[in-house]
């Protein structure tokens, strides 16, 4: 903690006494100017410890359920450590048993497809609207601003009607296709090849470069940060994606994680520890990725948060 | 237009320009609609066409079997202002709405100032915060239930340390909606934790150095500096977040099923409890027609309160 970090007289690069507060607070990441140990600070610093202890603990306290035998789970009163140890039973029964992997896999698989397929379609459209002159171009564009304001939940019986017309019902297809509209992307992605300098591309068009080509080997690549952002928001937001995969599948070999784990609950009735290893499990691929990627995850969100600015 | 940018030769006569101009615009024309096509197709086709074709089944008394599609007026319409459940889950959302949002706003700035002070470890407390945002709403649920548990969970646990009786939350008619906002607030606020996290690293230091040489405290600061520039990220934060919280559905039906006794059911869990186990997909579109016109009418009128700030 930086409270605790008072200034030590033999730390690297102490030399002159403003050298050394300087070089401490640029350590501790604290504002030129400020004091170490107020008691403000000191307040601060408490309340955030308090505060992401709290945020920590249903995590810790669902991957502790999930290494108890079931009747440790079960056992009041509660305790953090149970009598008879830890034990990996409920994961063992859970991918015995259950079909966890199965849904991992389709998870993947929907969520990818919906990513790419957005991708393209957005960033094509994107394209478009911000360098080429078309009849209906500024009312199509402004059709789908105003489409971003629509709920995908209003849309469920007709989405599911229409699903039926096409035969699509218990497929990937089904649902996949409703969640590649997002019009919110063709937005933020419009924005920022607004902002790409045209004479790049005119460089190219002199020397007889189409569209697309132009489109794919200057603007694209040039584009990177604002598609990882777009692309990880899509896939997070599929991945996740509860309500539309209920209603589409209800083959349980189809179902992606989230629908998949609803079944679980009722399928292991009061079996704690198994229920939370499933949990754990089906949580698990976006925490590792999240571990990896974080500075790069939290950078995407805030992107597309702030409209791609 | 980047193409209007090439110069003609200089030797070409007026008609030819104006060939050639024309002959620019239909090409523009024809790859411009071919860029939007596949895009434009989607749209229509999981957007437009849904929403249309909702407002059509809402004048109807389509079920799943195909049987009374004929159209009936505004009967659906006229059934909904009368059903009591549809008044109790619309005001369950709006309720849900109210509550939700405040602490995502503030909890969410807080937590943010408190981890902009730069101490050690950063990636910790972003971890901490930000991460429930990114499970799934099943997986989060499947948390809170487990630590809402009357016998077996945390919060009865800890509050049991300080004297506090048991409680049923997730099945105590009193405590439900107040259970099921406090996982959501767990869960969610990582996301306007962000937007506030980001927004405070773009004020520029040179405001905070400027006013510490004027003798301004640390209070100071935060009054007159950090909160006026987090004015704008305020007012982004406050409608997201209602028109997100309008939407819930996923983790009061995991948690509660609607209950107990249609204490926390929202407007969309009706929609889909009318549309899915009554199958009464024409009623079930009159519903989801009444709440979408609230949600326009909600937008818009939070557009019109920030264009007036903004003007």
């Amino acid at each position: 903690m930086a409270t605790t970090v008072a200034p030590q007289p033999n730390a690297p690069g102490a030399g002159a006494g403003v050298r050394q507060q300087s070089w401490l607070a640029q350590k501790a990441g604290l504002r030129i100017g400020e004091r170490f140990a107020s008691p403000g600070r000191i307040g601060a610093v408490v309340a955030l410890v308090v505060l992401a202890v709290f945020w920590l603990l249903p995590f810790f306290w669902a991957v502790v359920t999930s290494f108890k035998s079931e009747t440790a789970a079960a056992a009041t009163p509660v305790t953090w450590f149970p009598e008879d140890g830890f034990t990996t039973d409920a994961y063992a029964n859970v991918l015995r048993e259950g079909n966890i992997p199965l849904w991992t896999w389709n998870s993947l698989i929907t969520a990818t497809a919906i990513t790419l397929i957005t991708l393209v379609v957005t960033s094509l459209a994107a394209y478009a609207f911000s360098r080429l002159d078309f009849t209906g171009r500024r009312w199509l564009f402004w059709a789908i601003i105003a489409a971003i304001i629509i709920p995908p939940q209003v849309l469920i019986v007709p989405l599911f009607y229409e699903m039926l017309t096409l035969n699509l019902v218990d497929t990937y297809w089904a649902v996949i296709l409703p969640q590649v509209v997002h019009p919110a992307m063709v937005f933020i992605l419009k924005k920022f090849f607004d902002q790409v300098p045209v004479e790049l591309e005119d460089a190219a068009r002199i020397d007889g470069a189409g569209r697309l080509r132009v489109f794919w080997s200057i603007v694209l690549p040039l584009s990177r940060p604002i598609l990882a952002a777009v692309s990880m928001f899509v896939f997070v937001f599929a991945w996740n994606n509860f309500l539309w995969p209920f209603i589409a599948t209800s083959d349980a070999s189809l179902m992606t994680l989230p629908v998949g784990l609803q079944t679980v609950k009722s399928a292991y009735g009061l079996q704690y520890a198994q229920v939370m290893a499933s949990a754990v499990l089906a949580a698990l691929p976006l925490v590792v990725v999240f571990l990896f990627f974080q500075r790069q995850i939290i950078k995407g969100f805030a992107t597309t948060g702030f409209g791609g600015q | 237009m980047s193409s209007t940018t090439v110069a003609p030769p200089r030797t070409t006569s007026a008609e030819q320009i104006r060939r050639g101009e024309s002959e620019r615009r239909a090409r523009d024309n024809r790859i411009g609609w071919a860029f939007v096509a596949p895009f434009v197709i989607v749209f229509v086709m999981f957007l437009v066409w849904p929403l249309v074709h909702g407002f059509y089944l809402s004048f109807t008394g389509e079920s799943i079997t195909g049987a009374g599609g004929q159209l009936i007026g505004f009967d659906n319409y006229a059934e909904a202002l009368r059903d009591p459940i549809m008044w109790r889950s619309l005001l369950n959302t709006l309720w849900f709405t109210v509550l939700s949002t405040v602490p995502l706003v503030i909890v969410a700035l807080i937590l943010a100032l408190l981890v902009h002070q730069g101490l050690p470890g950063q990636w910790l407390w972003r971890l901490s915060f930000f991460m429930p945002f990114l499970l799934a709403s099943t997986v989060a649920a499947q948390f809170w239930i487990w630590m809402y548990n009357p016998q077996l969970g945390l919060v009865n646990y800890v509050l049991g340390a300080v004297g506090v009786e048991q409680i049923a939350w997730l099945q105590d008619p009193q405590w439900a909606m107040l259970a099921v906002v406090v996982m959501t607030l767990w869960w969610t606020v990582g996301f306007n934790f962000l937007l506030y996290l980001t927004a405070l690293q773009n004020i520029p230091e040179q405001q905070y150095e400027a006013s510490a040489l004027d003798g301004a405290g640390r209070w100071r600061q935060l009054r007159s500096i950090t909160v006026p520039q987090l004015g704008p990220t305020t007012v982004l934060i406050v409608i997201l977040q209602v028109l997100a919280s309008l939407k819930v559905f996923d983790q009061i039906y995991i948690m509660t099923q609607g209950g107990p006794g249609g204490v926390t059911r929202p407007v969309v869990q009706y929609v889909f409890e009318v549309g899915f186990t009554g199958y009464r997909f024409g009623y079930a579109s009159a519903i989801a027609y009444i709440f979408f016109a609230i949600i326009v009418i909600i937008s818009i009128g939070q557009m019109r309160l920030t264009t007036r700030r903004g003007a």
